[in-house]
């Protein structure tokens, strides 16, 4: 039986790795240079504010693994944030609806997303500019003035560390219980999302669904010659980023306890989303690269806006630092052109 | 025929205007290994995307083991068991070897992809065309061309084909992996799979069919059983009687001490595995012809000239002085000779389809119509008449979008563009394909027209016809070398033909 080695695990995933390491680097010596650094604490607010960006990364992948763009991330995002924000509070039973129904507008706008692209055969960019300005005005209709309630403990319990996660309702004797001290200190939000990577995304990209994402986005005629079906994986991969990108703004709408229809916001998100998406080492042609790779790159944008705080650095900087890592980053996977042998290949 | 497993009764496909097929009859029986032949264009390709779904045609019935069917997509036929191994591969280049072999129905646990099942299905298959040492996990990307081969024919193998349709499987194959394939095709007969395989090496089919089918023109002409008929008569069946073409009068075959002194000299010209050392010369005033099979080098030959590939081996020698454009601005803008490239796809190569007519005439031509870094409109619209003139191009207004042109006349944008650079180097890629008789003979016309008044033309055709009608002389590539050198009067439909298969008209 061939096992995969590490070495050609290696040379297949280079752009990946790559963004592992820096982020590896970057955040060690973000911990070093913080005054209350490796702490508890430290992690638990650098989580909560990496959740929604690297959901909208996670959800930005996929369109992105077909060779499209998405541009309705941050707004589907928004859109979910500003649901959310009027249906989170009430009875257990009825926050947990909330949640679900903020999940299913997602879903429901990502479907709608792929049928537009697949049944309209209009280019993602385009079609997802038009029906991310759709979601900013459902969003502004839905929450004219930024507010919301959200219920308090929720809210508490899932922007802290599991062991307050615990107290807050009561379980595992409050969070004392021996059982749970492994696990006390890890904060919640990053258990969510590594929830969400190994439950939705892993399972899809081992299915025949996501296989044909990545064939179409490879080589779609290849993919169209071996019998694969297109359009349901099109539709899925959309459908699967409207869940994602609801993901970012249900949690972002109990991070902040709120609502807020921010067009501004709502475009910061997308953008940040293509970057964290190549930084992470998916091809912006499509076929190959993956949601985990999205999710360090993510990371690594938001550890670098972390460093302004700690250093002494002018704030103003901060979008040039960013764009100087950005291309850098991106040069690299430009060295493949220099082994095209047919120039004819390049505009391909 | 009663045992036939697939059967084809009147089928015929048009694309726009132009036959592919004409009311074809066909039949393969079962457990037969059944040879395809025919020239470039004959109908081979139609008849077998037909069959494997990615064409439907326009009239007819096929039946599979006596049923009428219609296959709506490739795998509505590969449910069928009707699986074909594609000239151009359908593997994807960004998976591994063991997804691509399992990809049209991968195993599964729990609905999920299982990796070491596929894993271990890719090793039995591999096992099976004797590719032990190509590793499963491997991306499709980093196998050289002759493994991703391998790779199909064991991809298509494990969809478990009644019938397995091989379009030029073995155009990159080593001796060894022939041999494999051949024993895969005597063990599929043995179970009762038919196979249907499309080769232009002669040898191959003789060695491994007992049926064969020529094909001309979109027609069947005859199916026979292997060693009923001599290699000349296939060749002769190949031809056929043509009504042939109006080609303007040559001049007299040129004499030696003119080919002297060529103004384009190529030897030993050699790129990656397409081109294996290329000798080739031009004079001014003549017309070459590179003829051959479709995929046998010419097209890259082309490309290498006019500076469109990295990495060109050999000599290019341009008007006795060593220059190798390093790319088309280069070659077209050479300070003592000027280059031109007519492409193989006019709408991808050649032009801006959206862009109007006269934006798409002065494409080439900028640096002489321009002052400074303007151009210059009174030269311009002086450009474009002279190019509509050149040619009889036929248009409403030039600016109208290109697109709205016929065929013919998109062609003839592409001629005049390239010709009001007066360039001195004419390359010509296919030039007249799909397009109507009557354009084709200006084109004829203008290139011997172009020929007197001293420029040097290559001229790459599919169609044999044009390359006697049209040329001085002509070289046929076969598998990236001239394996023939033909001038005047010998140049002849069987002699060309006999040279593009690689076989000795003498021997045959």
């Amino acid at each position: 039986m061939h096992r995969m080695s590490w070495k050609r695990w290696l040379q297949q995933n280079a752009g990946f790795a790559a963004a592992v390491l820096l982020l590896v680097v970057l955040y060690l010596t973000y911990n070093i240079l913080h005054p209350r650094g490796f702490s508890s604490a430290v992690a638990i607010q650098n989580s909560n504010e990496a959740v929604a960006i690297v959901f909208v990364a996670m959800a930005q992948t996929l369109p992105v693994l077909l060779g499209g763009l998405d541009l309705s991330v941050g707004a589907v995002m928004t859109l979910t944030n500003c649901i959310a924000s009027e249906l989170l509070h009430g009875s257990p039973w009825q926050i947990m609806l909330g949640m679900v129904l903020t999940l299913l507008a997602g879903t429901a706008f990502g479907l709608m997303n792929g049928c537009i692209v697949v049944y309209g055969r209009i280019q993602p960019i385009i079609a997802t500019l038009a029906t991310g300005a759709i979601a900013i005005g459902l969003a502004l209709l839905v929450r004219p003035k930024p507010g919301g309630e959200v219920d308090g403990d929720l809210s508490w319990a899932l922007t802290n560390s599991v062991a307050d996660f615990a107290d807050t309702y009561g379980i595992a004797d409050g969070g004392q219980a021996w059982w749970l001290l492994p696990f006390a200190d890890i904060p919640v939000p990053a258990i969510l999302v590594v929830a969400v990577a190994a439950l939705v995304w892993i399972p899809f990209r081992r299915s025949v669904t996501g296989r044909t994402v990545y064939a179409i986005g490879s080589a779609e005629g290849s993919a169209y010659m071996s019998g694969l079906p297109i359009n349901r994986a099109k539709i899925a991969a959309f459908t699967l980023g409207g869940f994602l990108a609801a993901c970012g703004g249900l949690y972002l709408a109990i991070q902040t306890s709120s609502g807020n229809a921010d067009i501004q916001q709502a475009g910061a998100y997308t953008l940040n989303s293509i970057a964290a998406v190549v930084l992470g080492g998916t091809s912006l042609l499509g076929g190959s690269g993956g949601a985990i790779g999205s999710l360090i790159g993510a990371l690594i944008l938001r550890v670098i806006s972390f460093y302004f705080r700690i250093l002494d650095i002018d704030p103003l900087l901060q979008p040039l630092i960013e764009g100087v890592v950005l291309l850098t980053a991106v040069s690299f996977g430009a060295f493949r052109t220099l082994r095209v042998k047919n120039k004819l290949d390049l505009f391909r | 025929m009663t045992d036939a497993i697939i059967e084809y009764r009147g089928i015929s496909k048009h694309f726009s205007g132009i036959r592919a097929l004409e009311n074809v009859d066909f039949a393969c029986s079962v457990g037969s290994i059944h040879g395809i032949l025919g020239e470039n264009g004959a109908g081979k390709s139609t008849l077998i995307k037909i069959m494997s779904g990615v064409l439907q045609p326009d009239a007819g019935e096929i039946r599979l083991e006596g049923r009428p069917v219609t296959f709506a997509s490739p795998r509505a036929a590969g449910d069928a068991g009707i699986v074909c191994m594609f000239q151009e591969l359908s593997l994807i280049p960004d998976l591994t070897v063991a997804d691509n072999l399992s990809i049209s129905d991968p195993p599964r646990r729990f609905g999920l992809i299982d990796r070491r099942a596929q894993i271990a299905r890719a090793e039995a298959l591999l096992a099976r065309v004797r590719c032990e040492d190509v590793d499963p996990n491997t991306l499709v990307r980093d196998l050289s061309l002759s493994r991703r081969q391998m790779v199909e024919i064991a991809k298509a193998l494990g969809r478990n084909p009644k019938v397995l349709i091989l379009d030029e499987a073995t155009s990159a194959l080593t001796a060894r992996d022939v041999q494999t394939v051949y024993d895969l095709l005597a063990d599929l007969k043995s179970r009762g799979v038919s196979s249907l395989f499309i080769s232009h090496r002669m040898h191959e089919v003789d060695a491994l069919c007992d049926t064969l089918s020529v094909f001309r023109n979109g027609r069947h002409i005859e199916t026979f059983a292997k060693g009923a008929k001599t290699g000349r008569e296939i060749v002769k069946l190949m031809i056929g009687r043509d009504v042939e073409a109006q080609f303007p009068p040559k001049p007299p075959v040129r004499q030696a001490a003119q080919a002297a002194s060529p103004l384009l000299k190529v030897s030993g010209l050699k790129w990656g595995d397409r081109l294996n050392g290329i000798d080739l010369s031009i004079g001014r005033g003549e017309i070459v012809g590179l003829g051959g099979l479709d995929g046998q080098g010419q097209k890259e030959l082309l490309l290498a000239l006019f500076g469109v590939l990295e990495h060109v081996e050999g000599e290019i020698e341009i008007d006795g002085r060593s220059d190798k454009p390093a790319s088309p601005a280069d070659a077209k803008s050479g300070r003592r000779t000027r280059m031109a490239l007519v492409p193989e796809d006019r709408k991808t190569e050649g032009l801006m389809l959206g862009m109007s007519v006269a934006d798409n005439l002065l494409a080439a031509c900028h640096a002489r119509i321009s002052r400074g870094p303007f151009i210059d409109l009174q030269r311009a619209r002086q450009a474009v008449q002279e190019g509509i003139a050149k040619l009889q191009i036929k248009v409403g207004s030039v600016r109208d979008a290109v697109t709205t042109l016929s065929g013919g006349n998109q062609q003839k944008v592409v001629i005049a563009k390239w010709l009001l650079i007066d360039p001195d180097i004419i390359l010509l890629n296919d030039p007249t394909r799909g397009i109507d008789v009557g354009t084709k003979q200006e084109i004829y016309r203008l290139m011997r027209d172009l020929a007197n008044a001293g420029k040097a033309i290559l001229f790459y055709s599919s169609d044999y016809a044009e390359l006697i009608g049209c040329c001085d002389r002509v070289s046929v590539l076969y598998g990236g070398r001239v394996v023939s050198e033909q001038s005047g009067d010998n140049i002849t439909e069987e002699s060309l033909v006999a040279a593009s298969l690689n076989i000795d008209p003498r021997a045959a």
